[in-house]
């Protein structure tokens, strides 16, 4: 069955408290999601005041604070720090973002941080996205074409082509959307989920791609596609502005007219 | 424990080229559902009494029954791929799951059928 619980070994504790040494009246407080695998203990909810007049304006800003001042165990990922890597992805105020676009102003009350749902925990905020990347490599996401490349130049593509390719590749696979999507909760073993279906289609609409029919023969199954019941979450949740709802409908509809 | 790679997890048993006509379908029989509902909805919102013998008469009268049955059966067809989806996304135990949908396809089947009998027989003033 779907769980609907946590197994036992994952269900949270009270973590400790770290107060504010600053003295400032300025101060926010992080509750962020702590696992330690190495340490045999149950995963557990961490509090952190932190000094918002020394501190950056964004959620990553205080993450990397709590880091180098306050309690250097902590772990997640981060890179770019202006949302193009999508290494900082996580659950935030219980939506999942970039914690380096997400302003910590926008968050009342305790900023809440926890990993991205429904992802086996490597270590606090890391996710395994194996499962992840393994299904973005599934489908393809290479130009494929048996018309050979023009000897002297690149294949070309007019401007109303490249618009429609302009926002699907835009998509910095952060795995916000899949992880948000109840759907691939239950079915990711089988269901490509919004991100590698929005990958997808972004090959789909490319008019110097020519393996449009192959791609769709490989999308058409009960699970890889159609456990996507328009819920949305993707949509919504997406940092980039996405739309891999729209993109899977699209991609539904492009089935129905081949075959009927 | 498995050293399977992940791509090989993921590309599985490989596409069932399927799922297509199932979609269409839950679409389709949902257009259906709504336009039959909203007749059976404004008829039963008309009916004078909802006594034995009314109930008989608006069933016995030939289009009441004609769209009764398509309604029946365009709600059993619809019902059927629903639970079925909801089957795949919740049960997960092979043989659990093997049962349920054999289960489900008997039990639309039987209540499709079961209503259609009972409309016929009025309708045909058996």
């Amino acid at each position: 069955m779907a769980e609907f619980r946590l197994p036992k070994n994952s269900r949270l504790t009270k973590g400790r408290h770290f107060a504010s040494a600053s003295g400032s009246s300025n101060v926010r407080r992080f509750a962020v999601y702590r696992y330690d695998p190495d340490s045999g203990e149950n995963p557990r909810v961490d509090t952190y005041e932190v000094d918002i007049d020394n501190c950056g304006p964004m959620v990553l800003d205080a993450l990397i604070k709590i880091k180098n001042e306050i309690d250097p165990t902590l772990t997640f990922r981060r890179s770019c720090r202006e949302g193009i890597c999508g290494s900082c992805a996580m659950n935030i105020d219980g939506g999942n973002t970039l914690a380096c676009t997400r302003s910590i102003e926008s968050v009342k009350g305790d900023v809440k941080i926890y990993p991205l749902p429904h992802l086996p925990v490597v270590k606090d905020l890391v996710g395994d996205l194996t499962n992840f990347y393994a299904q973005y490599a599934s489908i393809k996401p290479w130009l494929q074409a048996r018309t050979p490349p023009p000897p002297d130049q690149e294949r070309l593509q007019s401007k109303d082509d490249q618009e429609l390719i302009n926002e699907p590749a835009a998509c910095i696979l952060c795995a916000c959307c899949s992880t948000s999507c109840p759907s691939y909760w239950w079915n990711s073993d089988r269901y490509l989920g919004p991100a590698a279906l929005l990958a997808a289609y972004r090959w789909l609409v490319d008019s110097r791609d020519e393996a449009t029919g192959e791609r769709l023969d490989e999308l058409e199954d009960p699970f890889r596609l159609y456990r996507c019941h328009t819920i949305m979450n993707c949509t919504q949740t997406c940092p980039k502005n996405l739309n891999p709802a729209k993109a899977i409908a699209e991609t539904k509809k492009m089935l129905a007219e081949r075959k009927y | 424990m498995s050293l399977r790679s992940p791509l090989g997890r993921v590309l599985g048993l490989g596409t069932a080229k399927d799922g297509t006509s199932h979609w269409w379908g839950q679409r389709v029989s949902a257009v259906a559902v709504l336009l039959l509902g909203l007749w059976f909805a404004f008829m039963l919102a008309s009916m004078d009494s909802f006594s034995y013998t009314a109930a008989v008469t608006f069933v016995a009268a030939p289009l009441n029954s004609l769209l009764l049955l398509l309604l029946v059966v365009a709600m059993g067809y619809h019902s059927y791929l629903g639970v079925q989806v909801v089957i795949e996304d919740y049960v997960h135990a092979p043989g659990l799951k093997l049962v349920s949908l054999i289960l489900s396809r008997f039990v639309h089947i039987f209540f499709a059928v079961a209503a259609v009998f009972a409309i016929l027989k009025i309708g045909l003033g058996a």
